[in-house]
């Protein structure tokens, strides 16, 4: 992997290097040379001060510029409230001396990245931004020291954790110690999961090694167009698989967001992408000790949604959108959807009851008819899993005709794909509410949050189906052989295409109207707000990767 | 079939009606856009009526079947089965799937349903099968009234040329022209230059302005004789043509008349009717600021007299082209009750569908024409699902997401067949509704629909209301100064929205940027947290930079309470609020000025899509810095992707709704593909004409596949 890693990167920093220096032979008024013996403490605090500020100078910060993206502070000032930042280690300088890196022209205070904390909306966050102005961003022992440190405070205090990274990749120059320092980060990510939230911002280059700390954190979102994430490069794809590939097309936003699912989102540019961090910040715990955040809301808990009504389709082979069920029912219509592009059968993302924050997981049947499959699995697993530890209440809308059959899902392990989201429901101690919009079959009904895996609240629309499967298949199998399959049909029809089985044995707590169900909701979570489950002591649990 | 209960509040209205009815019988008392009419439970007229009809008809026709006691029947669609106008009848029968012709239309399920459901009385509402003689024979045929004049009138009347012969015959002012089979081109000069140009030329079987061609001279007269007698075999398969005086710059007035079955008519006054496109009416309003008592007058009596001449009953329209001399000449009557027939309601207080019904029954008017007045002023716009800066409204179609209709302001009445929740689809009209306002004075009217639209909430499908809000604030309608070209004569590089003053920008500027700092504020608002910070300084003043329409403004907005001043150019704004992030209306005092707007949508980037005076603009706005650092960000051309569709799951073409060449609306479906046993419709992205198609049904199509290229 660390082999990789420096393959992908060397070329473009060796370029780096030569540039850095340069700019610095022809600047004069860069507060950079100084005398340490003839200027007071105060002057070369002053200046190294100055210094940390410009990262890797002017010329660097234009080159920055002109490819679209922001410097890593001004990229902090955004993304925190005016005035609330307070900066780490801006002192800090890489301790190498092999290849000319001890020379005064190649240390910058602070080195490669800016670390700190700060406040969105008043509320605490740890942030790191890479700095590719210095050596591109490339990670030195220091470097990760300054990352490691503000991790640690996060844990101390339980404060959200937010990366921005832009880094070529490591520090050649430093070898074992930037692997090292690698590590670290990992060590660090993996504790802090499941304690603070962990969110990567990637807006540069994420190249070999380095990716596994955003596929560490929690969510992933990317900057289309100007950042890309992989293992290799398309230079070593290209010598290795003999594959032509670009760059964006290898590991851009695109391809993480709608193919492999790496990534979570991705935004416009810069800019769009840290005010939506903002944004999508507001909805999450601050740690795992913290309860699920509650904002001011003006949107009336009791408010009816009538066009619920009628909005499941008479015939039930005909689809319609799930987003529409959600927008509707949440406040203010507003949904942050957590990865839009990839799955698309499922829907899952953070939205407010009465000010609260919930997840939402919802089967789509405009697409694939909102089937189960791999992708929605593990997409749905791992959002209910975020969920769980962090206290945010489940709200789980079900229209599933079961599992995609057939051998691209059998062989790619849809069995144990699948079992994660069962798992996933099972484990999950939050509040746990369920809506069964329409149809419910088979063990895909048992997997989405059903009554049997603990759900707190169940309910059925009077459009709910809650049967083993479909009428014609069941009916294929029950009358295997006899005539009048229509007949039987129509009887199936009239036993389990409704609600009533369901609810007769109580695996459905109340059949409700669907323009009362955003009311039902905002009842039930103010009364599951005091809700206390643990699971047996375990070191902790196996889950079927 | 599905029954439903009256509601409470319907039988609270109910009972309030019964106790008036008790102390004064059907007495007059117009104070509002409602009707005056005491429904007098005394005079027995049916049981149960059918609506043969959907939508907002439908359901006006309900509402006053309702108020008389009269058990309603819906007939509809299988794709309607959840439609207001279903749910709102005491019975509900399906007559066929959703195209008109097999539903709506099918004369024999709507006789079945008549029977299955013993309705006495059929109302057939406006189109479908309003003015189908055959429907109105096969009815009488089994004792079924019909709600609306006996088949003589409606044939009488049904064809342009017989309607103008017994309208000479009545002594009703008709164009100068000559209407028959003309025999050549030369004839057709003859005839064109007897009358004197400009004349206009069409196939007589033709309805509305269809096939009409106007010539200034032999020579067009020439072409257009050409044209009109080809299409009119072709068409209609009926050679004769009309050719009469065209009149320049016309106003379109029609005359409401209502004539019982013993010989009693009147006219109840008249309809502005100009403001029109593509000869569909937009805006009316009764009355007309263009006549005076004695046109008036005279348009009423032959209007009365031509409904007397063909024995008329019921309530009808007699429609009339006037020059700019108020020379009025006959057009047309509609033997049906007129889409815009709510104004005339309201200036009379007449509730039409219950005279309708009362003639049909077979009692006499109740009123004198004396006793027919003017009260106050109404103006109705048709609210339509379409998109106004193509052709002033080509349809759109979609989900109603969210829907609120302005009733909660006085003097509006809203004539809609849909709700929330409900589809607007490419079955049937794309009419949302008719907004009436009404007043005292015209400007009083006027002022309520400059209200009552900026309260419409519609959320999901296009809408007119842009257009709607800019004719009502026009000089020239203000003024009375209009004709049915006005639109086009107005906009004559077609409809643009609203075109921004400089105060308006600032309003607008300011709104937007009060609107950010409020939602700012709000987002720092994090109920019982403990770990929200206290020591910073809640913030008092801030500085934004505001991109609209390509210009880009500095502004100051400083905070106290709900206030925000916002200083633009050296200008300082005042905006105050409840802030209410969550309703769909945006109601705002701006120095003093009291505003509704509408914000659509907005998000944590910025941009703000508000809605002011009727057309949407898209704002940005954004801290200084990041206005400042905004100058990195890349020049991103949008790709376009809404010209191609592409299967979005492997599985089977069901049905494909399109060949090359159509044209489709956005929305509208394109093909449908079936994965899992489930029907997946694939709409079209934009309006565009169809360039090829790549599938067709049974074929199996993979993910990614091309279905259908765009143009």
């Amino acid at each position: 992997m660390a082999m990789a890693a420096l393959a992908a990167v060397r070329r473009c920093r060796v370029l780096l290097h030569g540039a850095v220096k340069s700019s610095f032979r022809g600047s004069p008024s860069q507060p950079r040379s100084y005398s340490a013996g003839r200027l007071s403490v105060q002057e070369r605090i002053e200046r190294k001060r100055q210094a940390a500020l410009v990262g890797g100078g002017q010329k660097r910060i234009d080159a920055q510029h002109g490819r679209g993206k922001l410097t890593a502070r001004e990229r902090v000032a955004l993304l925190l409230d005016p005035d609330s930042f307070v900066e780490y280690d801006a002192f800090v300088e890489h301790r190498c001396s092999d290849f000319g890196m001890e020379a005064d022209h190649n240390k910058f205070p602070g080195d490669s990245v800016v670390t700190g904390q700060g406040r969105i909306n008043g509320r605490l966050v740890y942030v790191f931004s890479q700095d590719f102005t210095v050596f591109g961003g490339s990670l030195s022992g220091a470097h990760a020291q300054k990352i490691c440190k503000i991790m640690d405070q996060a844990m101390l205090v339980g404060a959200p954790v937010i990366g921005l990274n832009d880094s070529g990749g490591a520090r050649i120059q430093e070898g074992v110690e930037s692997l090292a320092g690698y590590a670290d980060i990992f060590l660090r990510n993996v504790m802090a999961s499941g304690v603070v939230p962990q969110i990567s911002l990637i807006m540069g280059p994420c190249a070999g090694g380095a990716v596994y700390s955003p596929a560490l954190t929690d969510f992933t979102f990317m900057v289309k167009d100007t950042s890309y994430l992989f293992i290799t490069g398309p230079d070593v794809v290209k010598s290795v698989t003999n594959e032509d590939v670009t760059q964006e097309e290898l590991g851009g936003a695109k391809t993480h967001t709608a193919v492999s699912g790496v990534a979570h989102k991705a935004f416009e540019n810069d800019i769009d992408a840290l005010l939506n961090l903002r944004e999508f910040f507001n909805f999450l715990p601050l740690s795992n000790k913290d309860p699920s955040p509650v904002t001011e809301c003006h949107d009336p808990s009791d408010r009816l949604v009538p066009g619920l009504d009628t909005l499941v389709p008479l015939e039930s082979t005909k689809a319609y959108d799930m987003l529409d069920v959600i927008h509707s029912i949440v406040d203010e219509r507003d949904f942050f959807e957590i990865m839009p592009n990839y799955a698309k059968n499922i829907v899952v993302g953070f939205a407010r009851m009465n000010g609260r924050t919930v997840g939402i997981v919802g089967n789509q049947p405009k697409v694939a008819s909102g089937c189960l499959d791999i992708n929605s699995s593990v997409k749905g697993a791992r959002f209910v899993r975020f969920c769980d530890a962090f206290n945010v209440p489940i709200i789980t809308f079900v229209d599933v005709p079961g599992f995609l059959p057939g051998t691209a899902q059998e062989y790619g392990g849809i069995i144990r794909h699948g079992a994660k989201l069962l798992y996933a429901f099972a484990e999950a101690t939050v509040p746990k509410i369920t809506i069964i919009t329409r149809k419910a079959y088979g063990g895909a009904y048992d997997v989405m949050s059903s009554k049997h895996l603990r759900g707190d609240v169940n309910y059925a629309w009077p459009s709910a189906e809650v049967a083993v499967m479909g009428a014609k298949g069941a009916v294929q199998i029950i009358f295997r052989g006899k005539n009048n399959q229509a007949d039987a049909e129509a009887e199936y029809v009239e036993k389990f295409a409704n609600p009533f089985p369901a609810a007769v044995r109580g695996f459905v707590d109340d059949i409700v109207v669907p323009s009362t169900t955003r009311r039902r909701i905002c009842r039930d979570l103010e009364v599951l707000a005091t809700k206390k489950q643990t699971n047996p002591w375990k070191k902790h649990a196996n889950v079927p990767l | 079939m599905a029954a439903y209960r009256i509601s409470p509040a319907l039988q609270r209205v109910l009972h309030a009606v019964k106790h008036a009815a008790f102390r004064s019988r059907c007495c007059i008392i117009v104070s509002r856009a409602q009707y005056s009419t005491v429904y007098d439970h005394n005079e027995k007229t049916f049981d149960k009526i059918l609506i043969a009809n959907r939508g907002e008809i439908a359901c006006r026709v309900m509402k006053t079947c309702k108020k008389m006691g009269i058990k309603t029947v819906a007939v509809h669609s299988d794709v309607d089965a959840n439609a207001v106008h279903v749910k709102m009848a005491d019975e509900a029968v399906c007559v066929g799937p959703a195209p008109t012709s097999k539903s709506y239309l099918n004369m024999d399920a709507i006789m079945n349903a008549i029977r299955q459901t013993g309705a006495q009385a059929v109302h057939p509402g406006y189109g479908f099968l309003s003015e189908n003689k055959e429907f109105a024979k096969r009815l009488a045929a089994e004792g079924v009234s019909f709600i609306g004049p006996d088949t003589h009138a409606i044939q009488a009347m049904g064809d342009k040329i017989e309607s103008k012969l017994i309208a000479k015959a009545a002594k009703v002012n008709t164009i100068p022209g000559f209407d028959g089979v003309v025999k050549d081109a030369d004839e057709a000069v003859r005839i064109a230059n007897e009358i004197g140009y400009p004349v206009m030329i069409k196939a007589s079987a033709g309805g509305g302005g269809k096939g009409m061609r106007i010539a200034w001279n032999d020579e067009e007269t020439r072409e257009g004789f050409r044209f009109s007698s080809q299409e009119a075999a072709s068409s209609f398969g009926d050679d004769r043509l009309l050719i009469e005086k065209f009149i320049d710059n016309p106003r379109h007035i029609e005359i409401q008349v209502l004539a019982d079955k013993h010989g009693n008519a009147l006219w109840l006054n008249e309809r502005e009717c100009s403001i029109q496109r593509r000869n569909q009416k937009v805006v009316e309003e009764a009355p007309s600021t263009f006549l005076d008592p004695e046109t008036r007058r005279a348009m009423g009596e032959q209007a009365v007299s031509l409904a007397k001449a063909v024995n008329y009953s019921s309530a009808g329209t007699v429609e009339f082209l006037v020059d700019s001399r108020k020379n009025f000449y006959f057009l047309e009557m509609n033997t049906r009750l007129q889409v815009e027939h709510p104004i005339t309601e309201c200036i009379t207080g007449l509730d039409l569908v219950q005279q309708m019904i009362r003639i049909a029954k077979g009692f006499p008017l109740q009123h004198t024409q004396a006793e027919i007045p003017i009260n106050g002023w109404a103006i109705e716009s048709r609210v339509y699902a379409e998109d106004p800066y193509k052709s002033f409204g080509l349809p759109s179609i979609g989900r109603l997401s969210q829907y609120q209709e302005p009733l909660n302001l006085h003097n509006v009445r809203v004539d809609s067949g849909i709700e929330e929740g409900s589809d607007i689809s490419i079955y049937y009209d794309p009419m949302i509704s008719k907004l009436v306002t009404y007043g005292a004075t015209r400007a009083e009217a006027l002022k309520k629909m400059e209200d009552a639209l900026d309260n419409y909430v519609i959320r999901g499908v296009t809408h007119n209301i842009p257009l709607l809000r800019e004719i009502i604030v026009h000089p020239r309608f203000i003024s009375g100064d209009i004709s049915t070209k006005f639109l086009p004569e107005v906009y004559p590089e077609g409809f643009k929205g609203h075109q921004l003053t400089a105060t308006g920008r600032k309003e607008l500027l300011a709104t937007a940027a009060s609107l950010f700092v409020a939602a700012q504020l709000r987002a720092q608002k994090f109920l019982g947290d403990l770990r929200v910070s206290n020591t910073q300084q809640e913030r008092r003043s801030w500085e934004l930079c505001v991109e609209l329409e390509k210009g880009v403004h500095m502004l100051g907005v400083s905070r106290s309470g709900a206030t925000y001043t916002v200083e633009i150019d050296g200008d300082k704004l005042e905006v105050s609020s409840d802030w209410n992030l969550a309703s769909p209306l945006l109601t705002v005092t701006l120095n003093g000025i009291h505003r509704t707007l509408q914000c659509l949508s907005r998000n944590a980037a910025g941009e703000i899509s508000l809605q002011y005076l009727g057309t949407t603009f898209k704002l940005r706005v954004l801290s200084k810095l990041a206005a400042a650092l905004s100058v990195h960000m890349p020049e991103k051309v949008p790709e376009d992707t809404s010209s191609i569709l592409r299967s979005p799951m492997p599985g089977t073409v069901v049905a494909v709704s399109v060949k090359a060449g159509d044209t489709v609306a956005e929305g509208q479906e394109i093909c449908v593909i079936e994965a899992m046993k489930m029907q997946n419709s694939m709409t079209a992205a934009k309006t565009a004409k169809v360039r090829s198609v790549h599938c067709k049904p049974g074929e199996t199509v993979g993910e990614g596949d091309l279905l259908v290229e765009l143009e």
